[in-house]
């Protein structure tokens, strides 16, 4: 029993954050001065931003480990490299789908045009571009050696879309833009809500994490049963 | 100290190795171009064929917006077709010389350089004929200029990456396509913004910011492409 929790505590915190930011996600009392702006519909903070730093997340692991193949030239990295590109194009669907149902509630449409948003529906043409170009190299040497170029060019790049040209430009609805008061970040939340956002951040990035892990995994067999015969 | 002499002196034979090799291929690149002509031409009459479907579909042109996005999506579309054939029409035996003969970031740069100097032709010759077709509607046009050379640089080093890229992989041309228009994207957003209050305001004042991020850009793709292109040049 003592041999499971410690290797596998992180996985059982994740389930334990997740469940309480769930359950506790739809319980808390928000503060009177959210309630009467955007209303019950807060409570999405606890999905969609959590999930958007998964995202971010995996794309920083897939950055990093396409890094270290460029370096040593091992096949694990490269492995590592896609699966992470797999796990953060999944939460990044998710994120941009739990922001439109909460961009249809309070702003009347489900897209805007907002650098942000733009910036999150970029990176998601990025990372697809890049399993495109995966699936279209067949030698494995020369596919991880491409992709993992293209991975650190793409990367550095919309990240200077994402997070510096918001900043630069003003406009749009999104929280967070230049100049606007920022309610929702983290920082100026109240101390109810901060209470079930912090695990709630660290449970999804938990999650993306085991997700990872499988993938890892079973990507590394694959790799064993195919060429090590 | 004696180090940073030794480093500076290792630096300035590199520079002195890469920029010899950087100014013959590049010299290769534009006569070998003057004699067939045939990306140039290839790429003009594509410029010159789109922007007369523009003029014809559009009758009375037309809002300073529609302007804007018709100019930079023609060009952008040129960009990519323009670029896309300087890596990806060397055949294999060629590519194999070069490499005995040349580092990479000399192959990069000459070819970021040659690109750069097809981009601002093709640019100034666009901007003519837009023109010439749907009338002037640039007010202030020092900074259009401007944007119009930054945009060049940006277009050429992004392109050429991903084009030095899209070329080690089998379906070339759509490939490059879709390599590039995500990544070209935020550039584009810039630009357009930059060429729209160039067409509206006859001050600079707005747009310091967008003018340091197209510089910041364009240092950051070429330092990026100068690092990263040696990896995609060993076979």
């Amino acid at each position: 029993m003592k041999e499971v929790i410690t290797k596998y505590w992180w996985k059982l915190l994740a389930g334990i954050l997740l469940l309480y930011a769930i359950i506790e996600g739809f319980r808390v009392d928000l503060p009177p001065e959210i309630v009467e702006k955007i209303q019950q519909t807060i409570r999405n903070l606890f999905f969609h931003v959590g999930m958007w730093f998964a995202m971010f997340t995996m794309l920083i692991t897939s950055f990093v480990y396409s890094l270290r193949y460029l370096r040593k030239f091992d096949p694990k990295e490269d492995i590592a490299a896609v699966e992470a590109v797999n796990v953060g194009v999944l939460f990044g669907f998710l994120g941009i789908f739990t922001g439109m149902i909460w961009a249809n509630f309070t702003w009347g449409s489900p897209w805007t045009k907002d650098p942000k948003l733009n910036g999150a529906a970029i990176g998601l043409v990025i990372y697809l571009a890049y399993l495109i170009l995966r699936g279209s190299i067949e030698d494995v040497h020369k596919r991880a050696k491409v992709s993992a170029v293209y991975n650190i060019f793409a990367f550095v790049l919309w990240i200077v879309f994402v997070l510096v040209m918001p900043r630069i430009t003003s406009g749009g609805l999104h929280p967070a833009n230049k100049g606007e008061a920022n309610t929702v970040m983290p920082m100026n939340l109240t101390a109810s809500l901060r209470v079930v956002f912090y695990p709630a951040m660290i449970g999804w990035i938990l999650l993306a994490t085991w997700i990872l892990n499988l993938r890892i995994r079973i990507g590394k067999l694959k790799y064993f049963l195919e060429h090590e015969q | 100290m004696a180090s940073f002499v030794c480093f500076f002196t290792f630096a300035k034979n590199r520079w002195m190795t890469i920029s010899s090799e950087i100014k013959t291929l590049l010299g290769k690149e534009i006569r070998l171009e003057l004699k067939q002509k045939y990306v140039l031409n290839g790429i003009l009459l594509y410029l010159v064929s789109t922007i007369f479907v523009t003029y014809l579909a559009f009758e009375d042109v037309v809002d300073v917006q529609t302007w804007n996005s018709l100019f930079w999506i023609i060009l952008l579309f040129v960009a990519v077709n323009g670029i896309s054939k300087s890596f990806i029409q060397e055949s294999p035996a060629r590519h194999l010389y070069y490499y005995t003969i040349a580092s990479p970031q000399a192959v990069l740069l000459s070819k970021v350089i040659y690109n750069l100097i097809l981009m601002l032709i093709l640019s100034s010759l666009a901007f003519v004929f837009f023109l010439l077709l749907m009338g002037n509607r640039v007010v202030n046009l020092p900074l259009f200029l401007l944007a119009l050379v930054l945009g060049s640089f940006g277009l050429s080093s992004i392109l050429t990456m991903v084009a030095a890229i899209a070329s080690r992989a089998s379906h070339n041309f759509s490939l490059m396509a879709i390599l590039s228009f995500p990544i070209v994207l935020p550039l584009l957003g810039v630009l357009m913004k930059v060429s729209a209050s160039a067409m509206t305001d006859s001050q600079w004042s707005g747009n310091q910011g967008f003018i340091v991020i197209l510089f910041t850009i364009n240092i950051a793709v070429i330092l990026l492409a100068y690092l990263l292109f040696p990896y995609l040049w060993r076979d």
